[in-house]
Protein backbone atom coordinates (compact mmCIF):
# COMPACT_ATOMS: atom_id res chain seq x y z
CA UNK A 1 0.00 0.00 0.00
CA UNK A 2 1.21 3.29 -1.07
CA UNK A 3 0.53 5.48 2.05
CA UNK A 4 1.23 10.20 1.60
CA UNK A 5 1.06 11.60 4.51
CA UNK A 6 0.78 15.20 4.70
CA UNK A 7 2.64 17.81 7.01
CA UNK A 8 2.94 21.14 8.00
CA UNK A 9 5.21 22.93 9.57
CA UNK A 10 3.75 25.78 11.57
CA UNK A 11 4.43 28.73 14.61
CA UNK A 12 4.61 26.69 17.95
CA UNK A 13 1.01 27.63 19.58
CA UNK A 14 2.59 28.30 22.62
CA UNK A 15 4.79 31.00 21.33
CA UNK A 16 3.50 34.60 20.31
CA UNK A 17 2.15 34.12 17.01
CA UNK A 18 1.50 37.20 14.30
CA UNK A 19 1.24 38.43 10.93
CA UNK A 20 4.20 40.01 8.92
CA UNK A 21 3.32 44.08 8.34
CA UNK A 22 4.83 44.00 4.82
CA UNK A 23 2.56 41.73 2.69
CA UNK A 24 -0.31 40.29 6.01
CA UNK A 25 1.10 36.99 6.12
CA UNK A 26 1.99 34.62 8.53
CA UNK A 27 5.40 35.25 10.41
CA UNK A 28 7.55 32.54 10.37
CA UNK A 29 10.52 34.14 11.88
CA UNK A 30 8.56 35.19 15.04
CA UNK A 31 7.81 32.18 16.26
CA UNK A 32 9.00 28.54 17.15
CA UNK A 33 8.32 26.30 13.87
CA UNK A 34 7.07 22.92 14.39
CA UNK A 35 4.98 20.08 12.91
CA UNK A 36 1.44 20.94 12.86
CA UNK A 37 0.41 18.91 15.97
CA UNK A 38 -2.42 17.41 14.67
CA UNK A 39 -0.28 16.12 11.34
CA UNK A 40 1.55 13.82 13.94
CA UNK A 41 -1.41 11.89 14.48
CA UNK A 42 -1.73 11.46 10.88
CA UNK A 43 1.82 10.18 10.87
CA UNK A 44 1.67 7.78 13.76
CA UNK A 45 -1.58 6.76 11.70
CA UNK A 46 -0.05 6.12 8.79
CA UNK A 47 3.27 4.65 9.65
CA UNK A 48 0.78 1.90 11.97
CA UNK A 49 -1.19 1.37 8.64
CA UNK A 50 2.13 0.55 6.55
CA UNK A 51 3.32 -1.79 9.45
CA UNK A 52 0.07 -3.70 9.57
CA UNK A 53 -0.99 -4.00 5.61
CA UNK A 54 2.78 -3.49 4.34
CA UNK A 55 3.66 -0.43 2.53
CA UNK A 56 5.71 2.91 1.68
CA UNK A 57 4.93 5.73 3.59
CA UNK A 58 6.03 9.10 1.57
CA UNK A 59 5.38 12.50 3.71
CA UNK A 60 4.99 15.38 1.78
CA UNK A 61 5.42 18.65 2.98
CA UNK A 62 4.92 22.25 1.36
CA UNK A 63 6.64 24.99 2.55
CA UNK A 64 10.23 27.05 3.22
CA UNK A 65 13.65 25.59 3.00
CA UNK A 66 13.10 25.49 7.39
CA UNK A 67 10.46 23.09 6.67
CA UNK A 68 12.77 20.42 6.01
CA UNK A 69 12.96 20.34 9.96
CA UNK A 70 10.01 19.03 10.14
CA UNK A 71 10.10 16.37 7.18
CA UNK A 72 13.34 15.39 9.02
CA UNK A 73 11.32 15.00 12.20
CA UNK A 74 8.44 12.83 10.24
CA UNK A 75 11.11 10.76 9.19
CA UNK A 76 12.92 9.94 12.38
CA UNK A 77 9.52 8.81 13.67
CA UNK A 78 9.53 6.24 10.61
CA UNK A 79 8.26 5.98 7.02
CA UNK A 80 10.77 5.86 3.55
CA UNK A 81 10.99 9.18 1.74
CA UNK A 82 9.60 12.62 1.29
CA UNK A 83 9.06 15.32 -1.26
CA UNK A 84 9.82 19.22 -0.32
CA UNK A 85 7.52 21.17 -2.32
CA UNK A 86 9.88 24.65 -1.76
CA UNK A 87 9.64 27.43 -4.12
CA UNK A 88 9.14 31.71 -3.49
CA UNK A 89 6.59 31.51 -6.05
CA UNK A 90 4.44 29.38 -3.36
CA UNK A 91 4.65 31.83 -0.67
CA UNK A 92 1.11 33.85 0.21
CA UNK A 93 -0.94 30.73 -1.39
CA UNK A 94 -4.26 29.85 -0.06
CA UNK A 95 -6.09 26.85 0.16
CA UNK A 96 -7.22 26.75 -3.10
CA UNK A 97 -3.94 27.29 -4.20
CA UNK A 98 -2.24 24.92 -1.79
CA UNK A 99 -4.81 21.96 -2.52
CA UNK A 100 -4.00 21.68 -6.25
CA UNK A 101 0.03 21.45 -5.86
CA UNK A 102 -0.30 19.17 -2.96
CA UNK A 103 -2.84 16.92 -5.62
CA UNK A 104 -1.02 17.21 -8.02
CA UNK A 105 2.48 16.00 -6.33
CA UNK A 106 0.27 13.48 -4.80
CA UNK A 107 -0.71 11.98 -8.15
CA UNK A 108 2.94 11.86 -9.86
CA UNK A 109 3.83 10.04 -5.97
CA UNK A 110 0.85 7.64 -6.66
CA UNK A 111 -0.82 6.47 -3.96
CA UNK A 112 -3.56 4.34 -2.31
CA UNK A 113 -4.09 6.44 0.95
CA UNK A 114 -3.67 10.02 1.75
CA UNK A 115 -3.88 10.89 5.27
CA UNK A 116 -3.75 14.42 6.71
CA UNK A 117 -4.56 15.85 10.31
CA UNK A 118 -8.22 17.59 9.99
CA UNK A 119 -7.22 21.13 10.31
CA UNK A 120 -3.85 23.13 11.27
CA UNK A 121 -3.19 24.83 14.21
CA UNK A 122 -2.03 28.31 12.18
CA UNK A 123 -4.64 28.30 9.33
CA UNK A 124 -7.18 26.43 11.06
CA UNK A 125 -9.58 26.73 7.78
CA UNK A 126 -10.07 22.55 7.80
CA UNK A 127 -10.99 22.57 4.03
CA UNK A 128 -7.58 21.05 2.67
CA UNK A 129 -8.93 17.61 2.90
CA UNK A 130 -11.95 18.39 1.64
CA UNK A 131 -10.42 19.93 -1.40
CA UNK A 132 -7.74 17.06 -1.61
CA UNK A 133 -10.68 14.74 -1.87
CA UNK A 134 -12.29 16.91 -4.40
CA UNK A 135 -9.14 17.42 -6.24
CA UNK A 136 -8.44 13.71 -6.45
CA UNK A 137 -11.59 12.36 -7.18
CA UNK A 138 -11.70 10.01 -4.34
CA UNK A 139 -13.34 9.31 -1.22
CA UNK A 140 -13.58 12.23 1.33
CA UNK A 141 -12.83 10.18 4.86
CA UNK A 142 -12.32 13.45 7.26
CA UNK A 143 -12.45 13.61 11.09
CA UNK A 144 -11.66 10.62 11.87
CA UNK A 145 -11.14 8.95 15.39
CA UNK A 146 -10.75 5.33 13.90
CA UNK A 147 -9.39 4.07 10.38
CA UNK A 148 -9.72 -0.12 9.46
CA UNK A 149 -8.94 -1.30 6.23
CA UNK A 150 -9.78 -4.91 5.07
CA UNK A 151 -8.06 -5.48 1.69
CA UNK A 152 -9.35 -2.50 -0.47
CA UNK A 153 -12.31 -1.08 1.94
CA UNK A 154 -11.76 1.62 4.01
CA UNK A 155 -14.06 2.02 7.13
CA UNK A 156 -13.92 5.02 9.58
CA UNK A 157 -15.29 6.78 12.15
CA UNK A 158 -16.22 10.04 11.43
CA UNK A 159 -16.60 12.56 14.67
CA UNK A 160 -19.53 14.63 14.42
CA UNK A 161 -21.12 16.58 17.00
CA UNK A 162 -23.89 14.16 17.65
CA UNK A 163 -20.93 11.76 18.29
CA UNK A 164 -19.98 9.50 15.04
CA UNK A 165 -20.59 8.48 11.60
CA UNK A 166 -19.18 4.66 10.77
CA UNK A 167 -18.47 5.52 6.85
CA UNK A 168 -17.51 3.64 4.67
CA UNK A 169 -15.57 3.51 1.01
CA UNK A 170 -13.35 1.96 -1.28
CA UNK A 171 -9.35 3.13 -1.77
CA UNK A 172 -7.79 4.82 -2.81
CA UNK A 173 -8.98 7.74 -0.04
CA UNK A 174 -7.83 10.70 1.53
CA UNK A 175 -8.52 10.47 5.61
CA UNK A 176 -8.07 13.34 7.69
CA UNK A 177 -7.32 12.35 11.54
CA UNK A 178 -7.97 14.14 14.61
CA UNK A 179 -6.28 14.24 17.96
CA UNK A 180 -8.40 10.78 19.75
CA UNK A 181 -6.99 8.59 17.28
CA UNK A 182 -3.15 7.46 18.74
CA UNK A 183 -0.28 8.34 20.40
CA UNK A 184 2.07 9.58 17.68
CA UNK A 185 5.00 7.63 18.97
CA UNK A 186 8.55 9.30 19.85
CA UNK A 187 11.76 9.36 17.59
CA UNK A 188 14.07 6.60 18.48
CA UNK A 189 17.96 7.48 18.44
CA UNK A 190 18.12 5.11 15.61
CA UNK A 191 14.93 6.52 13.95
CA UNK A 192 16.74 10.36 14.22
CA UNK A 193 19.98 8.53 12.91
CA UNK A 194 18.17 6.51 10.22
CA UNK A 195 15.95 9.71 9.29
CA UNK A 196 19.14 11.40 7.84
CA UNK A 197 19.93 8.65 5.37
CA UNK A 198 16.13 9.08 3.78
CA UNK A 199 15.49 10.79 0.65
CA UNK A 200 13.98 14.01 0.48
CA UNK A 201 13.21 15.20 -2.88
CA UNK A 202 12.72 18.50 -3.89
CA UNK A 203 9.96 20.05 -6.17
CA UNK A 204 9.23 23.21 -7.43
CA UNK A 205 5.92 24.72 -9.23
CA UNK A 206 6.81 24.19 -12.07
CA UNK A 207 7.56 20.41 -11.11
CA UNK A 208 4.28 19.72 -10.73
CA UNK A 209 2.71 20.83 -13.50
CA UNK A 210 0.59 23.81 -12.02
CA UNK A 211 0.20 27.46 -13.49
CA UNK A 212 1.99 29.93 -11.59
CA UNK A 213 -0.50 32.25 -11.50
CA UNK A 214 -2.99 29.64 -9.31
CA UNK A 215 -0.32 29.88 -6.66
CA UNK A 216 1.49 32.13 -4.20
CA UNK A 217 -0.06 35.70 -3.22
CA UNK A 218 -1.18 37.02 -6.40
CA UNK A 219 -2.88 34.03 -6.99
CA UNK A 220 -4.62 33.57 -4.22
CA UNK A 221 -8.54 33.78 -4.13
CA UNK A 222 -8.79 35.74 -0.90
CA UNK A 223 -6.54 37.99 0.30
CA UNK A 224 -5.83 39.72 4.03
CA UNK A 225 -6.72 43.60 3.62
CA UNK A 226 -5.72 44.89 7.43
CA UNK A 227 -4.89 42.67 10.88
CA UNK A 228 -4.67 44.32 14.17
CA UNK A 229 -3.32 43.09 17.36
CA UNK A 230 -7.02 42.32 19.56
CA UNK A 231 -7.04 44.28 22.98
CA UNK A 232 -6.64 42.44 26.18
CA UNK A 233 -9.45 42.00 28.29
CA UNK A 234 -10.52 44.68 30.69
CA UNK A 235 -9.20 43.03 34.51
CA UNK A 236 -11.88 41.98 36.22
CA UNK A 237 -13.19 41.30 39.85
CA UNK A 238 -11.77 38.23 41.65
CA UNK A 239 -12.53 37.31 45.06
CA UNK A 240 -11.06 34.59 47.50
CA UNK A 241 -13.45 31.93 48.56
CA UNK A 242 -14.25 32.23 51.98
CA UNK A 243 -17.48 30.24 52.62
CA UNK A 244 -19.35 32.37 50.21
CA UNK A 245 -17.40 32.10 47.06
CA UNK A 246 -20.55 30.26 45.32
CA UNK A 247 -22.87 32.89 46.54
CA UNK A 248 -20.84 35.86 45.38
CA UNK A 249 -20.79 33.98 41.69
CA UNK A 250 -24.53 34.00 41.66
CA UNK A 251 -24.53 37.94 43.10
CA UNK A 252 -22.33 38.59 40.09
CA UNK A 253 -24.64 36.44 37.59
CA UNK A 254 -27.48 38.40 39.26
CA UNK A 255 -25.75 41.44 38.33
CA UNK A 256 -25.18 40.67 34.85
CA UNK A 257 -28.89 39.45 34.50
CA UNK A 258 -27.51 35.72 33.16
CA UNK A 259 -30.45 34.76 36.27
CA UNK B 1 -31.84 41.23 -6.85
CA UNK B 2 -29.17 38.99 -6.82
CA UNK B 3 -29.41 35.87 -4.54
CA UNK B 4 -27.65 34.97 -1.90
CA UNK B 5 -27.11 30.59 -1.45
CA UNK B 6 -27.46 30.17 2.18
CA UNK B 7 -26.62 26.30 3.18
CA UNK B 8 -28.97 24.76 5.71
CA UNK B 9 -27.76 23.09 9.15
CA UNK B 10 -30.85 21.34 10.08
CA UNK B 11 -31.88 18.14 12.05
CA UNK B 12 -34.74 16.59 10.19
CA UNK B 13 -37.32 19.52 10.34
CA UNK B 14 -35.49 21.63 13.15
CA UNK B 15 -34.11 24.71 12.12
CA UNK B 16 -30.48 25.46 13.48
CA UNK B 17 -29.60 28.62 15.11
CA UNK B 18 -26.72 29.29 12.94
CA UNK B 19 -29.21 29.09 9.90
CA UNK B 20 -31.41 31.93 10.85
CA UNK B 21 -28.24 33.58 11.58
CA UNK B 22 -26.84 33.46 8.22
CA UNK B 23 -30.45 34.46 6.38
CA UNK B 24 -30.72 37.25 8.62
CA UNK B 25 -26.67 38.23 7.17
CA UNK B 26 -28.28 37.26 3.65
CA UNK B 27 -30.71 39.86 3.74
CA UNK B 28 -28.46 42.53 3.95
CA UNK B 29 -26.95 41.61 0.79
CA UNK B 30 -29.66 40.34 -1.64
CA UNK B 31 -32.50 37.62 -1.55
CA UNK B 32 -32.03 35.05 1.01
CA UNK B 33 -32.42 31.67 -0.75
CA UNK B 34 -32.00 28.86 1.93
CA UNK B 35 -30.47 25.36 0.58
CA UNK B 36 -32.25 22.65 1.94
CA UNK B 37 -31.29 19.19 1.60
CA UNK B 38 -32.66 16.18 2.57
CA UNK B 39 -36.32 16.07 4.60
CA UNK B 40 -37.99 18.35 6.81
CA UNK B 41 -37.48 21.68 3.85
CA UNK B 42 -41.44 21.72 3.92
CA UNK B 43 -41.91 21.61 7.69
CA UNK B 44 -39.30 24.10 8.47
CA UNK B 45 -40.65 26.51 5.63
CA UNK B 46 -42.72 28.82 7.98
CA UNK B 47 -39.45 29.14 10.44
CA UNK B 48 -37.36 30.56 7.58
CA UNK B 49 -40.07 32.48 5.98
CA UNK B 50 -40.20 34.26 9.81
CA UNK B 51 -36.10 35.45 9.35
CA UNK B 52 -36.69 36.92 6.14
CA UNK B 53 -36.22 34.07 3.55
CA UNK B 54 -37.40 34.88 -0.12
CA UNK B 55 -36.86 31.44 -0.90
CA UNK B 56 -36.26 27.75 -0.25
CA UNK B 57 -34.66 25.41 -2.39
CA UNK B 58 -35.28 21.93 -1.41
CA UNK B 59 -33.30 18.53 -2.42
CA UNK B 60 -34.66 15.64 -0.81
CA UNK B 61 -32.80 12.62 -2.15
CA UNK B 62 -31.13 10.98 0.60
CA UNK B 63 -28.11 10.78 -0.85
CA UNK B 64 -27.28 14.06 0.92
CA UNK B 65 -27.26 12.03 4.18
CA UNK B 66 -26.02 8.60 3.29
CA UNK B 67 -22.82 9.99 1.35
CA UNK B 68 -20.11 12.73 3.00
CA UNK B 69 -20.28 16.04 2.06
CA UNK B 70 -19.43 15.82 -1.95
CA UNK B 71 -23.10 15.92 -3.03
CA UNK B 72 -24.24 18.84 -1.01
CA UNK B 73 -20.89 21.03 -2.76
CA UNK B 74 -22.18 19.22 -5.84
CA UNK B 75 -25.76 20.35 -5.33
CA UNK B 76 -24.44 23.68 -4.22
CA UNK B 77 -22.24 24.35 -7.23
CA UNK B 78 -25.09 23.25 -9.63
CA UNK B 79 -26.94 25.87 -7.95
CA UNK B 80 -24.28 28.49 -8.06
CA UNK B 81 -24.12 27.68 -11.86
CA UNK B 82 -27.97 28.38 -12.48
CA UNK B 83 -28.18 31.16 -10.17
CA UNK B 84 -25.52 33.14 -9.99
CA UNK B 85 -25.36 34.24 -6.59
CA UNK B 86 -23.35 37.38 -5.08
CA UNK B 87 -22.50 35.32 -1.99
CA UNK B 88 -22.39 31.61 -0.52
CA UNK B 89 -23.24 31.47 3.09
CA UNK B 90 -22.02 28.47 5.01
CA UNK B 91 -22.03 27.75 8.59
CA UNK B 92 -18.51 27.28 9.68
CA UNK B 93 -18.77 24.19 11.35
CA UNK B 94 -16.61 21.22 10.07
CA UNK B 95 -18.89 19.59 7.60
CA UNK B 96 -20.22 23.21 6.67
CA UNK B 97 -16.60 24.55 5.72
CA UNK B 98 -15.50 21.28 4.12
CA UNK B 99 -18.61 21.38 1.25
CA UNK B 100 -17.63 24.99 1.04
CA UNK B 101 -14.10 24.19 0.44
CA UNK B 102 -15.11 21.14 -2.67
CA UNK B 103 -17.27 23.74 -3.62
CA UNK B 104 -14.96 26.55 -4.36
CA UNK B 105 -12.40 23.98 -6.09
CA UNK B 106 -15.68 23.69 -8.41
CA UNK B 107 -16.26 26.84 -8.98
CA UNK B 108 -12.64 28.38 -8.63
CA UNK B 109 -14.12 31.16 -6.10
CA UNK B 110 -12.32 32.20 -3.17
CA UNK B 111 -13.54 30.72 0.11
CA UNK B 112 -12.87 32.17 3.20
CA UNK B 113 -13.63 30.76 7.02
CA UNK B 114 -14.65 31.09 10.57
CA UNK B 115 -15.86 34.84 9.41
CA UNK B 116 -17.63 36.43 12.55
CA UNK B 117 -18.99 39.81 10.57
CA UNK B 118 -19.33 41.18 6.81
CA UNK B 119 -18.97 44.25 5.81
CA UNK B 120 -21.25 45.98 2.99
CA UNK B 121 -18.39 45.60 1.06
CA UNK B 122 -18.10 42.24 1.81
CA UNK B 123 -15.31 42.27 3.85
CA UNK B 124 -15.33 39.55 5.98
CA UNK B 125 -13.64 39.85 9.46
CA UNK B 126 -12.01 36.97 11.34
CA UNK B 127 -10.36 36.10 14.10
CA UNK B 128 -6.95 34.39 14.40
CA UNK B 129 -4.64 32.50 16.42
CA UNK B 130 -6.95 31.79 19.07
CA UNK B 131 -8.26 35.40 18.79
CA UNK B 132 -5.17 37.58 19.36
CA UNK B 133 -5.42 39.16 16.22
CA UNK B 134 -8.32 40.78 14.25
CA UNK B 135 -7.94 40.07 9.98
CA UNK B 136 -10.07 41.73 7.63
CA UNK B 137 -10.16 39.76 4.41
CA UNK B 138 -11.73 39.94 1.10
CA UNK B 139 -12.46 37.04 -1.89
CA UNK B 140 -11.20 38.27 -5.19
CA UNK B 141 -12.36 35.34 -7.41
CA UNK B 142 -15.67 34.28 -8.13
CA UNK B 143 -18.85 34.36 -5.94
CA UNK B 144 -17.73 34.27 -2.00
CA UNK B 145 -18.16 31.61 -0.21
CA UNK B 146 -18.06 32.52 3.40
CA UNK B 147 -18.52 30.48 5.91
CA UNK B 148 -19.76 32.29 9.24
CA UNK B 149 -18.60 31.32 13.04
CA UNK B 150 -22.45 30.54 15.20
CA UNK B 151 -23.30 32.41 16.92
CA UNK B 152 -21.44 35.11 15.88
CA UNK B 153 -24.82 36.89 13.87
CA UNK B 154 -28.22 38.35 16.13
CA UNK B 155 -30.67 36.83 14.72
CA UNK B 156 -33.60 39.25 13.36
CA UNK B 157 -37.07 38.26 12.73
CA UNK B 158 -38.31 39.34 9.30
CA UNK B 159 -40.84 38.98 7.27
CA UNK B 160 -40.20 36.77 3.53
CA UNK B 161 -41.58 34.55 1.18
CA UNK B 162 -39.58 31.39 1.91
CA UNK B 163 -40.95 30.42 -1.69
CA UNK B 164 -40.26 26.18 -1.51
CA UNK B 165 -38.81 25.50 -5.37
CA UNK B 166 -38.18 21.69 -5.57
CA UNK B 167 -34.53 20.87 -6.52
CA UNK B 168 -34.23 17.38 -8.52
CA UNK B 169 -30.21 16.62 -9.69
CA UNK B 170 -28.71 13.96 -10.26
CA UNK B 171 -25.44 13.53 -8.13
CA UNK B 172 -22.90 12.04 -9.50
CA UNK B 173 -21.36 8.57 -8.89
CA UNK B 174 -18.36 10.56 -7.51
CA UNK B 175 -19.91 12.30 -5.04
CA UNK B 176 -21.28 8.62 -3.96
CA UNK B 177 -18.11 7.63 -2.61
CA UNK B 178 -17.90 8.08 0.90
CA UNK B 179 -20.76 6.07 2.14
CA UNK B 180 -22.57 6.64 5.82
CA UNK B 181 -23.25 3.19 7.07
CA UNK B 182 -24.94 4.21 10.55
CA UNK B 183 -24.68 7.27 12.80
CA UNK B 184 -23.96 6.65 16.21
CA UNK B 185 -25.58 9.70 18.50
CA UNK B 186 -23.69 10.33 22.39
CA UNK B 187 -26.44 12.26 23.50
CA UNK B 188 -24.97 13.89 26.86
CA UNK B 189 -29.00 15.01 27.82
CA UNK B 190 -30.98 17.43 26.14
CA UNK B 191 -28.88 20.79 25.88
CA UNK B 192 -28.17 23.36 23.63
CA UNK B 193 -25.16 22.95 21.27
CA UNK B 194 -21.95 23.74 22.23
CA UNK B 195 -20.71 26.31 19.42
CA UNK B 196 -24.69 28.08 19.75
CA UNK B 197 -25.02 28.16 23.21
CA UNK B 198 -25.55 31.43 24.86
CA UNK B 199 -23.95 29.85 28.27
CA UNK B 200 -21.11 27.71 28.04
CA UNK B 201 -19.92 25.65 31.48
CA UNK B 202 -17.02 24.23 30.95
CA UNK B 203 -14.72 21.58 33.00
CA UNK B 204 -11.18 21.16 33.58
CA UNK B 205 -8.79 18.80 34.79
CA UNK B 206 -9.45 20.21 38.32
CA UNK B 207 -12.84 18.02 38.15
CA UNK B 208 -10.57 15.19 38.70
CA UNK B 209 -12.89 12.54 37.36
CA UNK B 210 -15.77 11.34 34.84
CA UNK B 211 -17.79 11.16 37.26
CA UNK B 212 -17.37 14.13 38.80
CA UNK B 213 -18.53 15.70 35.15
CA UNK B 214 -21.79 15.36 36.53
CA UNK B 215 -21.04 18.47 38.99
CA UNK B 216 -20.24 20.57 35.75
CA UNK B 217 -23.86 19.51 34.21
CA UNK B 218 -25.23 20.47 36.58
CA UNK B 219 -24.16 23.92 36.91
CA UNK B 220 -24.67 23.76 33.19
CA UNK B 221 -28.26 22.81 33.59
CA UNK B 222 -28.86 24.90 36.23
CA UNK B 223 -28.39 27.96 33.54
CA UNK B 224 -29.57 26.38 30.66
CA UNK B 225 -26.32 26.40 29.59
CA UNK B 226 -24.12 23.98 27.10
CA UNK B 227 -21.09 21.78 28.60
CA UNK B 228 -17.46 21.96 27.32
CA UNK B 229 -14.25 20.22 28.54
CA UNK B 230 -10.51 21.11 28.50
CA UNK B 231 -8.18 18.75 26.51
CA UNK B 232 -7.10 16.95 29.44
CA UNK B 233 -10.35 16.40 30.35
CA UNK B 234 -11.28 15.10 27.21
CA UNK B 235 -7.78 13.64 26.72
CA UNK B 236 -8.53 11.11 29.81
CA UNK B 237 -11.92 10.89 28.73
CA UNK B 238 -13.59 11.90 31.06
CA UNK B 239 -15.89 13.59 28.34
CA UNK B 240 -15.88 13.00 24.61
CA UNK B 241 -13.89 15.07 22.07
CA UNK B 242 -16.91 16.56 20.33
CA UNK B 243 -17.38 18.95 23.70
CA UNK B 244 -13.45 19.74 23.58
CA UNK B 245 -12.76 23.86 23.71
CA UNK B 246 -10.11 25.02 22.21
CA UNK B 247 -7.07 25.48 19.64
CA UNK B 248 -7.82 21.90 17.93
CA UNK B 249 -11.47 21.62 19.32
CA UNK B 250 -14.26 23.78 19.45
CA UNK B 251 -14.03 27.95 18.98
CA UNK B 252 -17.06 28.94 21.54
CA UNK B 253 -18.04 32.65 21.75
CA UNK B 254 -21.33 32.55 24.21
CA UNK B 255 -22.66 35.57 26.14
CA UNK B 256 -21.16 33.74 29.42
CA UNK B 257 -18.44 31.13 29.55
CA UNK B 258 -17.76 29.73 32.71
CA UNK B 259 -14.13 28.13 33.62
CA UNK B 260 -14.17 25.39 35.82
CA UNK B 261 -10.99 23.99 37.32
CA UNK B 262 -9.25 25.15 34.19
CA UNK B 263 -6.04 26.85 34.27
CA UNK B 264 -5.93 28.93 31.30
CA UNK B 265 -3.34 27.48 28.65
CA UNK B 266 -3.12 29.18 25.91
CA UNK B 267 -4.50 26.37 23.40
CA UNK B 268 -7.94 26.75 25.71
CA UNK B 269 -8.21 30.36 25.82
CA UNK B 270 -7.89 30.20 21.47
CA UNK B 271 -11.44 28.71 21.64
CA UNK B 272 -12.90 30.98 24.63
CA UNK B 273 -11.83 34.40 24.53
CA UNK B 274 -13.82 35.90 22.70
CA UNK B 275 -17.03 35.20 25.20
CA UNK B 276 -18.52 38.31 25.84
CA UNK B 277 -18.54 37.38 29.42
CA UNK B 278 -16.28 34.77 31.55
CA UNK B 279 -16.40 33.37 34.79
CA UNK B 280 -13.69 31.44 36.65
CA UNK B 281 -13.66 28.88 39.18
CA UNK B 282 -9.95 27.92 40.13
CA UNK B 283 -7.98 27.10 43.82
CA UNK B 284 -4.84 28.36 42.48
CA UNK B 285 -4.71 32.56 42.44
CA UNK B 286 -1.66 32.36 39.85
CA UNK B 287 -3.64 30.32 37.33
CA UNK B 288 -3.54 32.72 33.64
CA UNK B 289 -7.12 31.82 33.37
CA UNK B 290 -7.85 34.89 35.59
CA UNK B 291 -6.43 37.16 33.35
CA UNK B 292 -9.57 36.60 31.18
CA UNK B 293 -12.29 36.67 34.14
CA UNK B 294 -14.89 39.26 34.43
CA UNK B 295 -15.51 37.54 37.48
CA UNK B 296 -12.93 35.18 39.45
CA UNK B 297 -13.74 32.94 42.48
CA UNK B 298 -10.63 31.51 44.04
CA UNK B 299 -11.48 28.68 45.64
CA UNK B 300 -12.28 24.51 46.05
CA UNK B 301 -14.49 23.74 42.65
CA UNK B 302 -16.42 20.64 45.18
CA UNK B 303 -17.16 23.99 47.66
CA UNK B 304 -18.00 27.01 45.55
CA UNK B 305 -19.94 24.86 42.22
CA UNK B 306 -22.42 23.22 44.54
CA UNK B 307 -23.21 26.37 46.47
CA UNK B 308 -23.64 28.71 43.37
CA UNK B 309 -26.06 25.52 41.78
CA UNK B 310 -27.66 25.94 44.82
CA UNK B 311 -28.01 30.07 45.09
CA UNK B 312 -29.02 30.18 41.44
CA UNK B 313 -31.42 27.73 42.14
CA UNK B 314 -32.81 30.05 45.08
CA UNK B 315 -33.22 32.83 42.73
CA UNK B 316 -34.85 31.56 39.97
CA UNK B 317 -37.46 29.73 42.14
C1 LIG C 1 -1.18 21.85 19.75
C2 LIG C 1 -1.95 21.83 21.03
C3 LIG C 1 -3.33 21.92 20.99
C4 LIG C 1 -4.08 21.94 22.16
N1 LIG C 1 -5.43 22.07 22.07
C5 LIG C 1 -6.15 22.21 23.22
C6 LIG C 1 -7.57 22.43 23.17
O1 LIG C 1 -8.19 22.42 22.12
N2 LIG C 1 -8.22 22.62 24.34
C7 LIG C 1 -7.60 22.61 25.55
O2 LIG C 1 -8.27 22.79 26.58
N3 LIG C 1 -6.27 22.36 25.62
C8 LIG C 1 -5.55 22.16 24.49
N4 LIG C 1 -4.21 21.88 24.58
C9 LIG C 1 -3.65 21.54 25.91
C10 LIG C 1 -3.28 22.72 26.78
O3 LIG C 1 -1.95 23.08 26.54
C11 LIG C 1 -3.43 22.33 28.27
O4 LIG C 1 -2.64 21.20 28.52
C12 LIG C 1 -4.86 22.02 28.71
O5 LIG C 1 -5.73 23.04 28.29
C13 LIG C 1 -4.92 21.87 30.22
O6 LIG C 1 -6.22 21.56 30.63
P1 LIG C 1 -6.71 22.01 32.08
O7 LIG C 1 -6.66 23.47 32.22
O8 LIG C 1 -8.01 21.34 32.31
O9 LIG C 1 -5.66 21.27 33.04
P2 LIG C 1 -4.50 21.90 33.94
O10 LIG C 1 -3.64 22.81 33.16
O11 LIG C 1 -3.89 20.77 34.64
O12 LIG C 1 -5.29 22.80 34.95
C14 LIG C 1 -6.11 22.30 35.96
C15 LIG C 1 -6.52 23.48 36.80
O13 LIG C 1 -7.47 23.04 37.75
C16 LIG C 1 -7.23 23.72 38.96
N5 LIG C 1 -7.77 22.88 40.05
C17 LIG C 1 -7.35 21.64 40.43
N6 LIG C 1 -8.13 21.18 41.43
C18 LIG C 1 -9.04 22.14 41.71
C19 LIG C 1 -10.11 22.25 42.65
N7 LIG C 1 -10.40 21.28 43.51
N8 LIG C 1 -10.82 23.38 42.63
C20 LIG C 1 -10.55 24.39 41.77
N9 LIG C 1 -9.56 24.33 40.85
C21 LIG C 1 -8.81 23.22 40.82
C22 LIG C 1 -5.73 23.89 39.04
O14 LIG C 1 -5.39 24.97 39.88
C23 LIG C 1 -5.38 24.12 37.57
O15 LIG C 1 -5.34 25.50 37.28
C24 LIG C 1 -3.43 21.84 23.42
C25 LIG C 1 -2.06 21.72 23.46
C26 LIG C 1 -1.30 21.72 22.29
C27 LIG C 1 0.18 21.62 22.37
Amino acid sequence: MNIVVCVKQVPDTWSDRTLRASDNTLDRAAADAEINELDTYAIEEGLRLAEAHGGEVTFVSMGPERALESIRKALSMGGDKAVHLVDDALHGSDALGTSAVLAAVIGQIGFDLVILGSESTDARTGVLPAMLAERLGVPQLSYASKVEIDGTTITINRQADYGYDRVEATLPAVVSVVEKINEPRYPSFKGIMASKKKPVQTMSVADTGIDQAQVGLDGAACEVVTFAKRPARQAGTVVADEGAGGTKAADFLVSRKFI
Amino acid sequence: MAEILVLADHEGETVKKVTLELVTLARRFGEAAVVWTGQGGEAAKDKLAEYGAAKVYIAQGSEYDDYVVAPKAELLAWLVGQRNPALVLLPSTAEGKEVGGRLAVKTGSGILTDVVGLSDDLTAEQLIFGGAINVSSKVRTGSPIIAIRPNAIVPEPAAGAAVVEPVDITISDQARQARVLERVVQQRGARPELTEASIVVSGGRGVGSADNMALIEKLADSLGAAVGASRAVTDAGWYPHQFQVGQTGKTVSPQLYVAVGISGAIQHRAGMQTSKTIMVVNKDPEAPIFELADFGVVGDLFKVVPQLVEEIGKRTS
